[in-house]
């Protein structure tokens, strides 16, 4: 094996988008032969050199590509121009379990399924138990996966396409499988295949982990490949970009903002918007280190006593980072009647640069009962800055000093 | 393009041959998980596939044999059986139409399988012959029971029954690798093969003698519009004749016969090969 493990050249790929699908005979002749369908080129000239040995990450936002062109480097797809070259078994992990068949056992179908994926008989009564017990299934691979729960569907999946012995591991996605005891059993499976010097081509939306488990990233974009690069100015510039993209969706001024998340509450109390303020200067994206404001627009009903104000900022895979309020810090809020906003100051923003999902709501003075809750109202993005620390959801803004000891007899 | 297709087709032809060898255990696989999925939960199990063709021979003995008294031809020893007339012909048909009607279901039903994983597409097509296979084989040795104990012994021509059930085989495989991505193309090739097979199985020497059809009066209707002529470009016709006259009759089929059943096997896979590897590129995106 060389140094590329995978190499597209000129790739390109369409896709047909019928207009009105042409799957009869009838409706074939009635049309005089071909059916109508627009040209939409889903890959455009991809050039990509994969070297052997590293973890290479596809981004880009959805329908740029990525998911195609990782299904032409698996095989999968066959592109209309240019040609792949693959150097070293493939396996390939688009869909945990597809290909199982519900109606046999557990054992039947890891046999079913590993030589779909490419693996011998022997390979497979090698590595039998090790499928077995990483899926943690041993109790029940006799029975028909058809009984099985979703997630012990695709744990076993997903232990049969990882113990395949793959030179080349290819990713689609599927990294969020089952719990968190489980996810960190595949997060340290990779770890192995990266020690062992296997090359993975991972494609996923979970940005911070892209930036941390690969080595080496391209950004697709309207099946166009833009860059490839270090992840962390790639995962950084992407963000960036996709940030210009969103303010064209800001709420209208003084209006009622539209979050994406749910929202409950009895309604005393609304919160109409949040902003990000630069000083008075609303913006929609920060550095790290940054100072800022987050102003929260509210509006009551009738006069409310002592509303308690909360925001939380979770990342977007669900970690809940901080959730500053009113109460923690004793702040007495007043009497509020007719509108107004609320603002918390933050000197020195200690996010890591990345996506952010704010969710704001405001309480009645328990804290029982909620007036206005607005899940993931706004999303926010953090770009790099100073600290310029880029691992883990927050910075804890040290300085490093390095001395090295020396021996004051000698 | 279309070139380029045209060529990586010719090029890929021995390797997909040799890859077909190389994937064997797959094949394995994918057949044992047709015939264990099969009949997977049902009380008589294994026996419903013997079930099918019995309760077939019943319907047709009955009808054919009993009530519309068809004569059948004398075979080897003097037998004239009907039903024993019938089978020979019968379980080679079933296997047949079995092979066309799983090939034709074939993409559809493993559509998540070639949507979500690379491997060599054409074994799902094979593995239906294959499992089909099995249970076909299984149908002949009662048939060759059956034959013993009505004194027709065909231990004598069981090779060339095999090798001839083996032809069969090749020939409906061919159509099925044709028609599986026919199927994916325009969903309204099922229908039609439904109904094509149902026409080919009349017009297959099955439930009765061909000598009703190639002895006739010459001003009669058969000869007038020249049906003769059509039975002998049916391939399924020479199919059924030589499978009656080893097994029945206990006679070498025809030189003709031979021919026909050899080259239509040879022509079948070549072009179902051709056309499955133009067309199945796109499998993944069509489905």
């Amino acid at each position: 094996m060389g140094d590329i493990a995978v190499e597209a050249t000129g790739v390109s790929k369409r896709f047909r988008l019928y207009h009105e699908r042409n799957q009869s005979l009838k409706a074939a002749f009635m049309r005089g032969g071909r059916a109508k369908f627009d040209e939409f080129w889903a890959l455009q000239d991809v050039d990509l050199q994969i070297p052997t040995g590293k973890t290479f990450g596809l981004i880009g936002h959805n329908g740029s590509g990525k998911s195609t062109l990782l299904k032409c480097l698996a095989g999968i797809l066959v592109p209309d121009r240019g040609s792949i070259g693959v150097h070293g078994r493939v396996s390939a992990l688009l869909e945990l379990g597809a290909g199982f068949h519900p109606e046999l056992s557990g054992r039947d179908n890891v046999y079913l399924n590993g030589s779909i994926l490419g693996m011998s008989r022997k390979q497979i009564d090698r590595s039998f138990d090790e499928i077995v017990d990483f899926a943690g299934l041993e109790t029940f691979i006799d029975t028909p996966v058809k009984n099985y729960s979703s997630g012990m569907y695709v744990r076993l999946g997903f232990s049969v396409a990882i113990n395949v012995d793959p030179e080349i591991l290819m990713v689609d996605e599927v990294l969020a499988v089952g719990d968190e005891a489980f996810q960190r059993k595949c997060m340290e499976k990779f770890a192995d295949f990266r020690e062992q010097g296997r090359t993975v081509v991972v494609v996923s939306h979970a940005l911070s982990t892209m930036r941390t488990m690969c080595d080496e990233v391209a950004w697709l974009d309207h099946g166009k490949l833009l860059e490839v690069g270090h992840p962390r100015d790639l995962v950084d510039a992407y963000v960036g970009r996709s940030h210009e993209d969103r303010v064209e969706t800001e709420p209208p001024e003084g209006g009622e903002q539209a979050g994406h998340g749910a929202r409950w509450g009895s309604g005393e109390v609304t919160i109409r918007s949040v902003e990000l303020l630069d000083g008075d200067q609303p913006v929609s994206q920060v550095a790290t280190g940054q100072r800022m404001t987050f102003r929260m627009h509210w509006k009551a009903k009738k006069p409310v006593e002592e509303p308690v104000f909360g925001i939380a900022v979770h990342t977007l895979d669900g970690v809940h980072v901080t959730g500053p309020n009113t109460r923690d810090v004793e702040l007495s809020t007043g009497t509020l009647d007719g509108e107004g906003w609320l603002d918390l100051h933050v000197p020195r923003l200690m996010l890591t640069s990345g996506t952010y999902e704010l969710t704001a709501a405001v309480f009645d003075r328990s804290v029982a009962h909620a007036f206005d809750h607005r899940e993931k109202l706004l999303r926010f993005d953090v770009t790099p800055g100073t600290p310029r620390d880029q691992n883990g959801v927050i910075s804890l803004g040290g300085s490093w000093e390095i001395q090295a000891q020396v021996d004051s007899s000698a | 393009m279309g070139d380029e297709r045209d060529r990586y087709a010719q090029e890929d032809v021995i390797s997909q041959f040799s890859e077909v060898f190389a994937n064997r255990e797959l094949l394995g696989n994918l057949v044992l998980r047709e015939l264990r999925g099969k009949y997977k939960g049902t009380a008589l199990g294994w026996f419903w596939s013997l079930l099918n063709p019995l309760a077939a021979t019943l319907i047709f003995t009955v009808v054919f044999g009993a009530i519309l008294r068809v004569t059948p031809s004398v075979g080897a020893g003097g037998v004239q059986n009907y039903t024993l007339f019938l089978l020979c012909a019968l379980l080679p048909w079933n296997y047949f139409s079995g092979v066309v009607n799983a090939g034709m279901a074939a993409m559809l039903d493993n559509a998540n399988l070639i949507k979500k994983t690379a491997f060599a597409r054409h074994l799902i097509v094979f593995s239906a012959t294959v499992s089909l296979f099995v249970t076909f084989g299984i149908e002949m040795l009662v048939l060759a029971v059956a034959l013993l104990v009505f004194g027709v012994n065909p231990l004598l021509w069981i090779v060339p029954t095999v090798l001839l059930m083996l032809l069969l085989a090749v020939f409906a495989t061919g159509l099925a690798l044709m028609l599986s991505v026919a199927n994916v193309y325009f969903r309204d090739s099922a229908h039609f093969v439904a109904i094509a097979l149902q026409v080919l199985f009349y017009a297959t020497p099955v439930i009765y003698p061909i000598s009703l059809v190639s002895h006739v009066h010459p001003d009669s209707l058969v000869a007038r519009l020249h049906i003769d002529t059509l039975y002998f470009w049916n391939p399924l016709v020479h199919f059924v004749e030589a499978f009656r006259a080893l097994l029945y009759q206990h006679q070498l089929p025809s030189l003709t016969t031979c021919l026909v059943v050899v080259l239509s096997s040879a022509a079948s896979l070549w072009l179902g090969w051709v056309v499955f590897n133009r067309y199945s590129g796109r499998l993944a995106e069509e489905l």
